[in-house]
């Protein structure tokens, strides 16, 4: 049966009909939507992990026990888990483990845009990428395969484009449900799970002996293959950017490398020695480039292709003809000179009735220097609120802002970190302020999900990720009991109770916790009736539309307000200095 | 088989990617390969949203070159105008006649370009632009959002498949209570890009 899927959701179904029975991840772009398809099958446990670390070693128990496990993540997500991934090479498991971890080149979503393949050659793991969705469903059956074989765990990478692209499959209907695997039994091995020196030492060895055998199993296996064309030119190019490639190269010879780390030596020398000029197409790191430059093979890579961003079809196409690797064609010339026009830029923005816009309105007016986190309320950087300072990584707020404190900057320090990242990566900071004395107020932003994702649950609300209830850990009970005295519940929105607790907070001598707390508005929904605005009271002083609320319009000498938009908040009514905007009586 | 390549161009929220789908769906289901390209996360709330479709005998990558969008459809007026470079003298855009301030007009510090404006734009590569009031038509069929099945239904008359291909497609992508609303907002599209 053919389907459109993702290859997110492909992963997942090759994960699934491949035996995995446990999925464990924390909610990251481009990668979210594996693990949220994986808990749609009957008969497997899936979890949100607080991150990906927890995560990892989830995945790494499950496989331990003899049961097939799915890791996902999104590249800087691999970095949390890295600890717990670089011990598992060396451990070796006992059922197989498949990582699925999504880059981000371009940065459509993320703080930066590592090259993952790096941590193949890091960690010592094998690595595969797959071009489209069909593959990402065979290639998890092949990574198991391999992951059992081996004794290892294999990473599958993606990127942006491979995750949210949607492509054929072809699903037998009769394989669903696939039959139950047999857990292979577990037994306790001191000398392979214990990882001190002693066996550690022992263990080393196994790894490199392990990758060395890959590199041959690299030579043969269907994963990386020689695609006959042309000689003039021979692309190496995997993923994405192999199916960008093939568009724009269509009578190359290609080096199609569905494995991206032990690479196939004798292979590459092969396909170097049957084409005169060999071309290397690869997003970000000249990882290949390196490898065949290595093995003293002349390359063209990064001198022509960029080693920032995303590529394109469009982007290979014009660095070619610009090194004149392809003839230039004639440009898609305008028939007529396109009018100077100015089309303004619609950055992504706070929904309206969002707690953060409260917040950041307050915080702003206070003139406080605030540490970000990752989330929606990074949104806050953005004019008009323009109320952050800083953000780095999740979890960095909390940490940042004691550092500052203690580097000597006079203001009170404020760092405001979402619900979901506080449990991510935010306890440890939190209790280190509190154990080095530190003196900021650390502001929860609390919308009671995981918002920028897409809504998915956590230690927070009170559900799994399989939608079962479950505890609910309440946040003002928890920084009690770490020993924070000062804490104050509010909802950010009613913007005088905040101010009033927020002053309160800057004045202390203490590290203290505010748990802004309001409800995701896109996900809770509610709408009221949107406020009025008087055009004879209205001054037009611009007041309320620095609130960044997107209903809001400038019109000739006064503002409006857009009801489809509007979810009737409130926060207009209150920050108007001329009294201008009211409640409509409900 | 000829390959047809479509750029959606909206404002997160709009239901681009819904529409992508449909429009991918459709292209399956009348025998093409397909492949789909969208973007999710950040981008969403509210920012400015592409998706690429692509038809076709065989098709590599999922995303449209620029100067090769056989079709531009348009969820929003300003959206339409930032994938120019997508155009050529071929191409048709699909246009909603609706406007999405983006920030820097709500705040008056930048200003929405006229209808005739964006018009000319998109003319100058030398395609056709085919306006309609999506919203409008789609609020008729029971609620404004669904502006992208409208779309649908006017592309449909340009690019073919049967009716039934369009309305089974949608009913199995879009969930059960919205479902007849849904075609009814898509047929009302092909009425009225019949025009």
């Amino acid at each position: 049966m053919k389907e459109l899927i993702t290859g997110n959701e492909a992963l997942a179904y090759g994960a699934y009909l491949s035996g995995v029975r446990v999925g464990a991840a924390y909610p990251g772009t481009p990668s979210t939507q594996i693990m949220e398809k994986f808990a749609s099958f009957p008969g497997v446990h899936a979890e949100w992990a607080p991150n990906e670390k927890v995560a990892m070693d989830v995945g790494i128990g499950a496989a331990f026990a003899g049961t097939r496990a799915l890791v996902s993540t999104k590249h800087v997500g691999l970095n949390v888990a890295a600890d717990s991934l670089f011990y598992a090479v060396y451990t070796g498991l006992n059922a197989g483990l498949l990582i699925a971890c999504a880059d981000d080149p371009g940065m459509h979503s993320s703080q930066n845009e590592q090259d993952n393949r790096n941590y193949a050659k890091f960690a010592k793991v094998p690595m595969i990428e797959p071009s489209d969705s069909e593959e990402a469903m065979q290639f998890a059956a092949t990574a198991l395969e391999m992951s059992e074989t081996f004794d290892t765990p294999v990473i599958i990478r993606f990127v942006t484009r491979t995750s949210h692209s949607s492509s054929v499959v072809d699903i037998d209907p009769d394989a669903l449900p696939p039959p139950a695997k047999e857990r292979k039994p577990y037994k306790r091995e001191i000398g392979k799970f214990v990882m001190v020196p002693g066996n550690a030492r022992r263990r080393h060895p196994v790894v490199e002996e392990r990758i060395s055998k890959l590199r041959e199993y690299a030579e043969s296996t269907p994963l990386n293959r020689i695609e006959p064309g042309n000689d003039d030119w021979g692309i190496v190019a995997s993923g994405a950017v192999y199916q960008y490639a093939r568009e724009v190269f269509p009578e190359a010879t290609f080096l199609r490398l569905g494995m991206v780390y032990p690479l196939p030596e004798k292979l590459i020398r092969e396909f170097a020695g049957r084409v005169k000029k060999v071309l290397v197409i690869e997003e970000l790191d000249p990882f290949f480039e390196e490898h065949l430059r290595l093995l003293g093979i002349q390359v063209i890579g990064k001198d022509v292709f960029p080693i920032v961003g995303e590529f394109s079809p469009s982007l290979i196409r014009q660095a070619a003809i610009k090194a004149g690797i392809l003839p230039a064609t004639a440009p898609v010339s305008a028939a007529t000179p396109a009018p100077e026009i100015s089309i303004p830029i619609r950055p992504p923005t706070l929904c309206p009735g969002c707690g953060h816009r409260g917040m950041f309105t307050v915080l702003k007016e206070a003139g406080v220097v605030v540490m970000g986190d990752i989330g929606c309320y990074t949104l806050g950087a953005a004019s008009p609120l323009e109320a952050l300072h800083f953000c780095g990584c999740m979890g960095a707020s909390i940490g940042v802002a004691h550092g500052m404190d203690k580097g000597g900057i006079p203001d009170r320090l404020v760092a405001v970190i979402g619900d979901s990242t506080l449990f991510h990566s935010g306890l440890h900071p939190l209790i280190n302020t509190l154990y080095n004395r530190g003196n900021t107020t650390t502001i929860i932003a609390d919308n009671s999900t995981t918002g920028m994702t897409g809504h998915q649950h956590h230690p927070g609300t009170g559900y799994t990720l399989q939608k079962q209830p479950t505890l609910k850990v309440d946040l003002e009970r928890m920084v009690r009991g770490f020993g924070f005295s000062k804490v104050d519940v509010c909802d950010p929105n009613e913007m005088d109770d905040f101010r009033k607790i927020l002053e309160d907070h800057l004045k202390g001598e203490e590290a203290s916790v505010i748990i802004a707390r309001r409800p995701c508005a896109l996900q809770s929904r509610e709408k009221r009736t949107p406020p009025r605005i008087d055009p004879e009271l209205c001054t037009n002083c611009g007041t309320c539309l620095d609130i960044g609320c997107s209903p809001l319009v400038q019109d000739e000498d006064c503002v409006s307000i857009n009801e489809a938009m509007c979810t009737g908040c409130g926060l207009c009514v209150q920050v108007c200095p001329a009294g201008a905007i009211t409640r409509e009586e409900e | 088989m000829k390959k047809i390549d479509y750029l959606l161009a909206g404002v997160g929220g709009q239901g681009t990617i819904l529409a992508s789908r449909i429009l991918a769906s459709a292209g399956l289901e009348m025998g093409y390969d397909v492949k789909t390209a969208e973007v999710h996360g950040m981008a969403q709330r509210g920012g400015s949203v592409e998706s690429h479709v692509r038809w076709g005998e065989k098709v590599h990558s999922p995303l449209v070159e620029h100067g090769m969008a056989d079709y531009l459809i348009g969820f929003e007026m300003l959206e339409a105008a930032r994938w120019l470079t997508y155009l050529n003298k071929n191409s048709v855009t699909l246009i909603n006649r609706f406007r999405i301030p983006p920030p820097l007009v709500n705040l008056g510090k930048a200003s929405y370009p006229s209808e005739k404006e964006i018009e000319n734009l998109l003319q100058s590569r030398g395609g056709t632009v085919k306006w309609l009031n999506a919203t409008d038509v789609a609020e008729d069929a029971g609620n404004p959002a669904m502006s992208g099945v409208v779309l649908l239904g006017a592309l449909s008359n340009l690019v073919g498949g049967d009716q039934e291909i369009w309305l089974q497609v949608i009913k199995r992508l879009v969930p059960a209570r919205f479902v007849d609303m849904n075609q009814k907002a898509f047929l009302a599209g092909r009425d009225a890009g019949r025009d």
